[in-house]
């Protein structure tokens, strides 16, 4: 009984200190794409950085209740979609939607190409591919961007996307279709 | 690392979407680079915020444009005070050499009135003093006997 006590102790420690350096793990491996989803999502470069903190937050409260039946980065992307749901649907926030006043405008955001070995005029020609590509993604609804920013951006398999998104993989490939279909179509225009 | 950032190309199985949407095959090859430029991008741009706060993050939190908001209302507030300040001090400044212009004005004429003040005493002085003729000279010694 005594040897017990003290034992019992001891054991959890070691496995909450396991759990610790599990998550500092998927933490250090996902934050950043996790980032760049929001990011992505966002064009807001604080935005997307507060709501990685809340989703990491978020995780770290419900690291014991994750089971694992889906890969730890299909769960924080839940989450952080969830996270970015509630931040869009919230009324008080609904004014700074509009306003976008920390969102980069779509030129801006399109000003961010790899540094590569391109001709000044290869490079003006990716610009403005990736500006028409933002301006169509703006035009997306919000499950349509999700998917597709899932996608092209995190090159998620579609199995991943319904899984996260809960959506089936035929919903999915809808909305990738159409909007592929919106880019195609901007990329069209601007022939 | 996945299959399209080691080659440069969208996944395998992501052309069947692209292809299936359009027939234009030069729209589509277009789409394909379009679509990779896109993620180009925001990696590049992912990794330099990324990266950005974190450096920033182990210092104090920068917000260029709160503080640019800060600095330019701290410009407004200084530059209004201060010529509210130089307003006064001017104001200061214009009233102290009115005094001392009026106290000077005042000295003047105070100098030139005791001026002309003396030179009544003393013309008055110079015509009392004056002898008295000798044709009144008897009467002038009556009233000193008079007076004793």
């Amino acid at each position: 009984m005594a040897a017990g006590s003290i034992v019992e102790p001891m054991h959890s420690a070691t496995a909450a200190d396991i759990a610790a350096d599990e998550f500092s793990r998927v933490v250090t491996a996902h934050r950043p794409q996790i980032f760049r989803f929001l990011l992505a999502s966002t064009r807001d470069v604080d935005l997307a950085e507060t709501l990685t903190q809340e989703c990491f937050l978020k995780a770290h409260r419900n690291w014991s209740s994750f089971r694992g039946d889906s890969s730890a980065m299909t769960w924080l992307m839940r989450i952080a979609i969830n996270l970015q749901k509630d931040h869009w649907r919230n009324r008080r926030m609904r004014f700074w939607r509009t306003t976008r006043t920390n969102s980069v405008d779509l030129d801006e955001a399109s000003e961010w190409l790899p540094s590569g070995e391109s001709s000044a005029e290869q490079k003006m020609l990716a610009k403005e591919q990736v500006r028409h590509v933002w301006k169509a993604v703006e035009g997306l609804s919000e499950r349509q961007r999700t998917v597709f920013l899932l996608r092209y951006v995190e090159e998620r398999e579609l199995s991943e996307i319904a899984a996260t998104t809960g959506l089936s993989e035929g919903t999915v490939k809808a909305h990738l279709s159409r909007a592929v279909g919106r880019v195609r179509t901007e990329l069209g225009r601007g022939k | 690392m996945s299959v399209w950032e080691k080659s440069g190309e969208l996944p395998d199985d992501a052309h069947d979407e692209l292809q299936s949407a359009g027939d234009d095959p030069i729209l589509d090859l277009k789409l394909d680079e379009a679509l990779r430029n896109f993620k180009l991008s925001v990696d590049a741009w992912s990794e330099a915020a990324y990266s950005t706060r974190r450096v920033v993050q182990s210092g104090p939190r920068r917000n260029w444009r709160r503080a640019a908001a800060w600095a330019l209302g701290c410009a407004l507030v200084a530059s209004s005070v201060s010529g509210v300040v130089y307003q006064r001090h001017e104001r200061q400044v214009a009233a102290k050499q009115a005094a001392v212009r009026l106290a000077e004005q005042q000295k003047r004429a105070a100098d030139l009135q005791a001026a002309s003040e003396e030179k009544l005493l003393a013309s008055v002085d110079s015509d009392i003093s004056q002898q008295i003729p000798s044709a009144m000279e008897p009467l002038a010694q009556m009233a000193e006997d008079d007076s004793k």
